[in-house]
């Protein structure tokens, strides 16, 4: 497997040398640097400063940082009321609570408004493990993309997800940002690109083309070693970040060259990054497509690891989808 | 804008909001008719009295902040604002239509001095703290926020949400003025989810409440301009109203909160209103 040079990926990306740190660190690492540059600013959250990597910024900018307590639907409604008198307002919260509690205010007060609000939803995806189903955000970008006005992100590492908090500051209007708890493995590095909109191709292919977002975009570099090595097949890997407005040019390229698409996300299968790149597809480039991620269940409790095996979310079972799809060419 | 203070004409304004609330109504063949003639004494008071603003310079960083957050009154914001001069009155007549910027729940600077989406209830009470914190808390003025509310929003959690950070913050430059006019769609709000004593309520809550008859213009100027003066506390004005003011057939029927009136029922009215 070649990836591709001006990625300037980590030189550790297949070694034990690899760094793990959680994306939720780089956000946290953004708000700070972000307060530094931009006095307009502002963070508030939910009861959830120290989970969010919100509570440096609130140390360092006290008077721009806002407690809002269990209160999401206010949380948006606070934040967009701050936007519309000119501020930039970061509301951080868990996924399942925000965009999950409060998307009427989202959709209203943010969206339809076009209010400059960046919404953070961390501890997104299955990877939250122990706490179980409630706590596990499986649905949180199919009902982000869905809104008109919406930037939907979900970035891949913590280098990445610092990137993306800093580009969605000066991007005017709506953001939605996704991002988990867990360290996973830091293969981007401060080199590489990063644009809002503008999908990553990792890795030169031309059997197959596997599209992923959040962590499984490194699941499914994984996924590409192994297919090239005992299966001789040459994948290409894009990273996805951005699920709206999706890159659909690199995509039907890609799809167009390979002619065989697996999509991989921590998010249910129904209405995330598959189905978007789907709605993509189906209009301009059909082609065999597998998808992989939580297929239309609810999780549980268990170790992070565990779960991905359960519900089909691992290097192996993108490595099966692949194999399955190559076949319908 | 000069402020008037002559009761007798800015009564004669809220009769011209109320005639044309029911012109725009008809001519949209629907809409909300209670809540909106019931507040338009508010308004009148509100945007010919009370609020620093310029219909010419409508985003002038020094203006007021109205926000209403039960968005389905707006005809009589709609009709407030055209009486103002922001817009012209003719377009009131696109009220609802296709390609109007008169959508029939507020849409964020549809048209100027309108400053805020609304409909679902409760969020606009969130967006006008919101706006009254930053507006105090980071940029420093003094500009004061009013956020216009209705009873049966109260019903709303995200109310409750808002209605505490605000007392946390002691916002001295937010006063919500409630439309209490005891309706909602399915009935009577005492019948359907009852608020009483929701004075208490707003107290406990540590907020400032004054109650006014909400008719009474004077009253209405009188308590906006208390509000503005205590300094340690949100203000809650409990503005006292009957649903349909001003026409009879309409007046304190539950039945009217969603309803527009025909035609004729249009023309009956403006003869209550002394404008037939």
């Amino acid at each position: 497997m070649k990836t591709i040079a001006k990625q300037k990926l980590s030189a550790h990306l297949f070694s034990k040398k690899i760094a793990m740190k959680a994306a939720r660190d780089g956000y946290g690492e953004a708000l700070v640097a972000l307060g530094e540059e931009n006095d307009k600013v502002v963070v508030l959250s939910a009861d959830l400063t120290e989970s969010t990597r919100s509570k440096a910024f609130a140390e360092q900018f006290p008077e721009r940082f806002v407690e809002v307590g269990v209160a999401e639907q206010n949380l948006a409604g606070l934040a967009a009321g701050m936007a519309l008198a000119g501020y930039v307002p970061f509301m951080s919260s868990f996924a399942v609570f925000s965009p999950g509690r409060n998307w009427d205010q989202i959709r209203v007060s943010i969206c339809y408004t076009r209010a400059n609000v960046k919404i953070a939803g961390s501890h997104a995806g299955l990877s939250v493990g122990p706490d179980g189903a409630t706590h596990q955000a499986m649905e949180d970008i199919a009902i982000t993309r869905v809104l008109p006005n919406m930037v939907v992100v979900a970035p891949s590492d913590s280098i990445e997800t610092k990137k993306a908090a800093m580009a969605a500051a000066s991007l005017e209007g709506p953001v939605y940002l996704r991002f988990g708890r867990p360290d996973v493995p830091v293969y981007t590095t401060g080199k590489s690109p990063f644009t809002i909109g503008t999908a990553n191709v990792l890795t030169a292919g031309t059997d197959v083309t596997i599209i992923a977002c959040g962590s499984m975009v490194y699941t499914s570099l994984e996924a590409a070693q192994e297919l090239g090595k005992k299966h001789q097949i040459k994948a290409e890997v894009i990273n996805c970040h951005t699920i709206k407005p999706l890159d659909i040019k690199t995509i039907v390229v890609s799809a167009q060259k390979t002619g065989a698409v697996v999509t991989a996300e921590d998010h249910q299968i129904h209405g995330g990054l598959g189905s978007a790149v789907a709605e993509a597809l189906a209009e301009y480039a059909p082609v065999a497509m597998r998808f992989v991620g939580m297929p239309d269940a609810f999780g549980e409790s268990g170790a992070a690891g565990e779960l991905f095996e359960k519900y089909g979310m691992t290097k192996e079972k993108i490595i099966l989808q692949c194999l399955e799809v190559i076949k319908e060419k | 804008m000069e402020s008037l203070t002559d009761i007798k004409i800015l009564k004669t304004k809220a009769n011209a909001i109320r005639a044309n609330i029911i012109k725009m109504l008809a001519e949209a063949g629907s809409g909300h008719s209670a809540g909106p003639l019931g507040m338009a004494d508010v308004f009148s008071a509100l945007y010919f009295n009370v609020l620093q603003h310029d219909p010419k310079r409508p985003n002038a960083r020094e203006r007021d902040r109205v926000i209403v957050s039960c968005g389905h009154i707006c005809p009589v914001w709609y009709a407030t604002l055209a009486e103002a001069g922001y817009f012209p009155k003719r377009e009131l007549w696109t009220f609802r239509k296709i390609n109007s910027r008169l959508q029939g729940h507020p849409e964020y600077r549809s048209i100027a001095g309108v400053e805020n989406s609304a409909g679902p209830l409760g969020q606009g009470v969130s967006l006008a703290v919101g706006m009254a914190y930053a507006l105090r808390n980071f940029s420093k003025s003094s500009q004061q926020v009013y956020v216009i509310s209705s009873d049966g929003e109260q019903n709303e959690g995200q109310t409750w949400e808002a209605v505490m950070f605000a007392a946390k913050h002691k916002l001295p430059n937010l006063t919500m003025i409630m439309d209490r006019n005891n309706i909602q769609i399915d009935g009577a709000t005492e019948d359907i989810m009852p608020l009483e004593s929701i004075r208490a309520k707003y107290e406990a809550f540590n907020w400032h409440v004054l109650e006014v008859n909400g008719h009474n213009i004077a009253e209405v100027i009188d308590a906006c301009n208390a509000a503005k003066a205590i300094a340690e506390k949100p203000v809650c004005i409990i503005c006292h109203t009957i649903p349909g003011k001003g026409v009879k057939f309409m007046e304190g029927k539950y039945e009217w909160h969603g309803r527009a009136p025909s035609r004729e029922e249009a023309a009956l009215a403006l003869t209550h209103l002394g404008r037939g």
